[in-house]
């Protein structure tokens, strides 16, 4: 079974360690027994997203976000929002999180239109939100069949409680976040500043799409999230996923050490 | 020996004298350093702290004493190595120097240098300050000390959790370059385009430096480059070579701006593994060949870097020369000591461009059985880790059994063991262990004898790795090095 991964933008969209990412998605899709293709597309290109299976942008400075916040408004954006309305997995950190929002809003007040695939907001705040980040996600991460793309703070499910678990990871955003009713977030922040530093809430899910603050890499140190991606993309195409158990007890001690140290300060 | 008479400079009078104020924060000073380094640590910085509490101007009026002025010396890597050959450089011209050698590079750490060598009286005898500055505190420095020039070695992402962004970085080492007198220079790395591309707008003269040989560089680049458009009109950069990382022979396909041609260069470069490199200079004065005896292509950059500034000041090339075949590498930069019959080997890792130069270097050498990577999270190492995953640690995978194990320590030896992992690295040959001195007696422990462990740590394990030798009688403390 082969598996597409595609990462957006990986030269200018790159700020944070941000291709663990994709290398947690190849190799994890590999020691399932899955065949991954990886894809790149970079400024200028138009891509046919319905190819893909998994798509990953990360975040940029300033400078090169603004970049590819024309490249995708204007090449990309048509097509992106249709793979996502047809359930592409798409997982967006920090700056690709922004860009995917209906605007990004700067100090001056001059409002940077994003792709509006996600129902959020974001304006430049004066102080950066920098630190360890710790979630407990609203997702679903049994491995059972999906109840559900994302189901928000009180949605229902199929009837079954979802499995919730814990996310980790570093933030480093002056942007202040804030969400629609068209959107759910990620999870609730136990440790860190999340969206915006007020409500406790971090990231926003959108059908298959998570846009999150959370690097470090995201995806190494929370192969639950990891393999949610995968399971999602296998879905969509095959109707199926059955993804093999895998031995994580290194990733799961990384993760409680991450919380370990998360918690110390 | 000889001071030569047609170095440049700005004579500097007498002791600006301190007044009974300063008087007091300098001896204040001198007593916090003595009582910290009786309780075995290092005293760089909080002497310099506690004096600019009482009397903020004490490392102006101690700095302005230097007779030819201060030299700057910053960039993401290479800034303690480029200093101490800079100092080196000096010293031997016949220069007395006052240098922050421990690498406390803010504002009190150069303060603290000062306040080290001042007499009670508050004089500084000195000729040249040569202080390693920190890329952030550089408009500061350069508005406080009587700098005449300043190095710039390069840009990388090194922890942009303090600092925010890259690009921010650059543009304070720009603020602070533009402010240098008429008469000062800049000497500026022409194969980053970063650095290069801070020459626009300087009032002072701009020495440029750089690799000509090349054959040292690659047309490959699998590495996360940070200069990747013009700063010109916003095109992406064509590399035709890159030495290392985004270090290279550039050009913009659209404005035709390019790497520019530089006045002091390594004009051919011979790696002879871990004993270091056979350079050979392309100085205004002519050819120099030299043995540089410490390993790694930015060894080079570094000792280019200073030969530019040695230029600059007008030394002689023979001292320049005479410097560099006796440089000897110290604090973690690729330092080897003796523990029970073996060796142990450091070298310091704090971003991928450097991770990826000592992984190139370790596994060049060829008989590297096993590692210790310890990786801390604190202020000075970074607080975000996740840089671990820019740094190519799939060369140490590949083949497997290159390297037959690896110990991951520090506060972060998880996430160094899931990059691994990750890497391809098979994790029954992965050991964790967060406690430093027991991964190294783990490390020792497999292996063979009269082997050779090779240690690489991030900066606050170095000196914890430092410190634990040093209260074994292995090693010196660290601020009586060099």
């Amino acid at each position: 079974m082969e598996v597409h991964i595609c990462h957006l933008y990986p030269d200018l969209m790159n700020l944070y360690g941000d291709r663990g990412n994709i290398i947690a998605l190849a190799r994890r899709a590999r020691w399932h027994g899955l065949e991954p293709v990886l894809h790149t597309v970079q400024l200028g290109d138009r891509p046919d997203f319905a190819r893909y299976d998994v798509c990953f942008v990360g975040g940029g400075q300033d400078k090169e976000q603004r970049l590819i916040g024309d490249d995708l408004a204007s090449k990309k954006g048509a097509e992106l929002r249709a793979a996502v309305e047809d359930g592409l997995v798409l997982l967006a950190v920090c700056g690709g999180y922004q860009l995917l929002g209906e605007y990004y809003e700067t100090g001056a007040g001059d409002r940077i239109p994003g792709v509006g695939l996600l129902d959020c907001r974001t304006r430049a705040g004066r102080r950066r939100m920098i630190g360890n980040l710790v979630l407990l996600s609203y997702l679903d991460f049994s491995s059972g069949p999906a109840a559900g793309s994302a189901g928000g703070p009180g949605a229902a499910g199929t009837g079954r409680a979802p499995r919730r678990r814990t996310l980790v990871g570093f933030e480093n955003h002056s942007g202040r976040t804030y969400l629609g009713p068209g959107v759910s977030p990620l999870g609730q922040v136990l440790v860190g500043h999340g969206n915006n530093g007020e409500d406790r809430q971090e990231g926003a899910v959108y059908k298959n799409c998570v846009g999150t603050y959370l690097h470090g890499s995201a995806l190494p140190k929370n192969p639950w999230l990891t393999d949610y991606c995968l399971r999602q993309a296998l879905l969509r195409r095959y109707g199926r996923a059955d993804l093999r158990p895998l031995d994580d007890r290194l990733e799961e001690e990384a993760h409680l050490a991450a919380i370990r140290l998360a918690a110390r300060a | 020996m000889m001071v030569p008479s047609t170095a440049p400079g700005v004579a500097r009078g007498p002791a600006a004298g301190l007044g009974p104020r300063g008087l007091i924060a300098l001896w204040l000073g001198k007593l916090v350093m003595w009582l910290s380094r009786a309780s075995g640590r290092g005293g760089t910085s909080l002497p310099g702290r506690v004096s600019g509490l009482l009397a903020p101007g004490i490392l102006g009026a101690l700095a302005r004493q230097c007779r030819r002025g201060c030299i700057l010396v910053t960039g993401t890597n290479g800034k303690t190595t480029t200093a101490s050959m800079v100092v080196a450089m000096l010293r031997e011209s016949g220069y007395r120097v006052v240098h922050n050698r421990s690498g406390a590079n803010l504002l009190r750490g150069l303060a603290a240098a000062f306040i080290e060598v001042a007499t009670p009286g508050g004089r500084v005898d000195a000729d040249y300050g040569v202080l390693e500055v920190d890329e952030a505190t550089v408009p500061g420095a350069v508005a406080e000390l009587p700098v005449v020039g300043a190095v710039v070695t390069n840009f990388f992402r090194d922890q942009l959790d303090r600092y925010g962004e890259l690009d921010r970085t650059v543009a304070l080492v720009g603020e602070g370059l533009a402010r240098l007198p008429v008469a000062g220079f800049a000497v500026l790395n022409a194969d980053d385009p970063l650095v290069a591309g801070l020459a626009s707008g300087l009032r002072a003269r701009v020495i440029r430096y750089g690799i000509e040989d090349l054959e040292a560089g690659t047309t490959l680049s699998h590495q996360t480059r940070e200069a990747r458009h013009c700063g010109g009109c916003g095109t992406a950069l064509a590399y035709e070579l890159f030495y290392y990382a985004h270090l290279g022979r550039y050009s913009c396909p659209s404005c035709g701006a390019g790497r520019p041609v530089p006045h002091v260069s390594a004009a051919r470069v011979a790696p002879q593994g871990s004993r270091g490199a056979d350079i050979r200079l392309g100085l205004p004065a002519g050819p120099l060949s030299l043995r540089l005896p410490v390993p790694g292509l930015y060894n080079v950059y570094n000792a280019v870097a200073a030969a530019a500034c040695g230029t600059a000041l007008g030394l002689e090339p023979a001292a320049i020369g005479r410097a560099l075949e006796g440089y000897a590498s110290r604090f973690g930069r690729m330092e080897t000591v003796r523990v029970d019959g073996r060796g142990l080997l450091m070298a310091l890792v704090k971003n991928p461009a450097g991770f990826n130069e000592v992984i190139r270097t370790v596994l060049g050498d060829g008989a590297v059985e096993g590692l210790v990577i310890a990786i801390n999270d604190r202020l000075a190492d970074g607080t975000d880790v996740s840089w671990l995953w820019d740094v190519d640690f799939e060369q140490l995978a590949h083949p497997p059994g290159r390297i037959a194990w690896v110990v991951c320590s520090g506060t972060r030896a998880h996430d160094m063991a899931v990059r691994l992992k990750y890497a391809g690295f098979d994790p029954a040959r992965l050991a964790l262990q967060t406690d430093l001195w027991l991964a190294i007696n783990e490390g020792l422990g497999r292996l063979g004898d009269g082997g050779v462990l090779t240690v690489l740590p991030t900066y606050t394990a170095m000196l914890e790795l430092r410190d634990l030798l040093a209260r074994r009688g292995l090693a010196a403390r660290f601020w009586q090095t060099g």
